[in-house]
């Protein structure tokens, strides 16, 4: 075999949504899996059907933003795998009932494995808007997917307004540079809009800011509070920001 | 018809992708830790074969046993999926990569261990194609 045989059928599972929204940070903490999360339930809640794919295999944390547990969340087969409906418009798919939460260490060729299984398995029909949450870094389930799919998948770069991230993201938006990506998103979390120059600079595009507000540790954990959270109005405007940009 | 018939999809993109349109046999490789029904797995091809045009004959699919390997102490194991528990294999199943959430190398008790061979699909093979 010259290609791995999931590939191609990937590739026809991610073709379905008419966007692909990949959230990355080279750097980890910056807020990536509760940006994309929320996301994704604005998406649901604007009525448009979503898909949340959690793709941090060693430490998913989406479920924990949700308030799901592992044992709740139940996929239904049919031709290979539906994604779980959180909300009317959400369906959602993470490891955690296979692993049900017990850590894995994956190794980079164990990573592709399990990334090319998921993607080629799991199906994603009728969905709108996917947002893939990603671990932090750029391993190898990023440089596959960036790579395999890149006329498919639409990256946004999320980061803090802190040097240490932005010398990081410097070196990420490099690599997407490289790897022919002309449209990169841009989000700053825990900001005030002061990265709005710095993704001009950058020739990212800038799609807003979310603030850092105390209240977000409560509302971990309960779908009800994130929709009533004040952070929501800052996501309905990004969300609204991203809708032109639809793929890679 | 579940998993198997999502393979079958990506076993019959991957040969259209390939070109190959006729053959005389194919032949597919499986890791018996994805515990494919294989029955299953003939019946998804040949439905999926005839939907996409392609004449490929005979379909020849053989199992290969789950070998693992202990990166920690090199310890070599051979696991047998019919041991496991229901739920345990049916995890694996899906995605076998979940084995690491559930087994340690027997010798040293290591978690960083790698499947040699044995996990899903490793050959695809279209005999005396045009």
């Amino acid at each position: 075999m010259i290609e791995d045989p999931r590939i191609p059928k990937a590739i026809k599972n991610l073709e379905s949504p008419r966007s692909v929204y990949l959230v990355v940070s080279s750097k980890g903490g910056v807020g990536k899996t509760t940006t994309s999360t929320l996301l994704a339930l604005v998406s649901s809640i604007e009525r448009h059907s979503t898909g949340l794919l959690d793709l941090d295999f060693v430490n998913p944390s989406t479920h924990i933003i949700l308030g799901l547990d592992p044992r709740v969340i139940k996929y239904e087969e049919e031709k290979g795998v539906k994604p779980y409906m959180v909300l009317d418009n959400l369906y959602y798919f993470t490891i955690v009932p296979y692993t049900m939460d017990n850590p894995i260490a994956l190794r980079g060729g164990d990573a592709s494995n399990a990334l090319w299984e998921i993607l080629a398995i799991v199906r994603w029909n009728d969905i709108e808007n996917l947002y893939i949450d990603t671990p932090p870094g750029i391993g190898d389930e990023h440089l596959d997917i960036l790579y395999r799919l890149r006329r498919i998948v639409k990256p946004i770069v999320v980061a803090t307004p802190s040097r240490l991230a932005l010398r990081s993201i410097d070196r990420l938006v490099d690599i997407l540079r490289e790897m022919g990506y002309g449209e990169i998103l841009f989000i700053e979390n825990m900001g005030n809009g002061l990265l709005r120059s710095y993704a001009i600079e950058k020739k990212l595009i800038y799609a807003g800011f979310i603030p850092y507000i105390n209240e977000i540790e409560e509302s971990i954990g309960s779908i009800e509070k994130l929709l009533k959270s004040d952070l929501l109005s800052y996501v309905k405007t990004i969300y609204k920001n991203l809708r032109g940009f639809t793929r890679g | 018809m579940v998993h198997e018939w999502a393979l079958a999809e990506a076993i019959v993109l991957y040969i259209e992708n390939q070109g190959v349109k006729r053959g005389r046999k194919l032949f597919v490789k499986t890791g018996a830790l994805q515990s494919i029904d294989r029955e299953v797995l003939e019946f998804a091809l040949r439905e999926l074969i005839k939907e996409h045009g392609l004449e490929l004959g005979e379909i020849e699919i053989v199992e290969e046993e789950p070998l693992l390997k202990c990166r920690n102490c090199g310890y070599e194991w051979r696991i047998e999926p019919s041991s496991m528990s229901r739920d345990v294999r049916e995890t694996i199943h899906f995605l076998p990569e979940s084995i690491y959430a559930y087994y340690r190398c027997p010798r040293c008790g290591s978690i960083d261990f790698e499947i040699v061979k044995g996990r899903g699909i490793s050959e695809i093979k279209v005999e005396d194609h045009d």
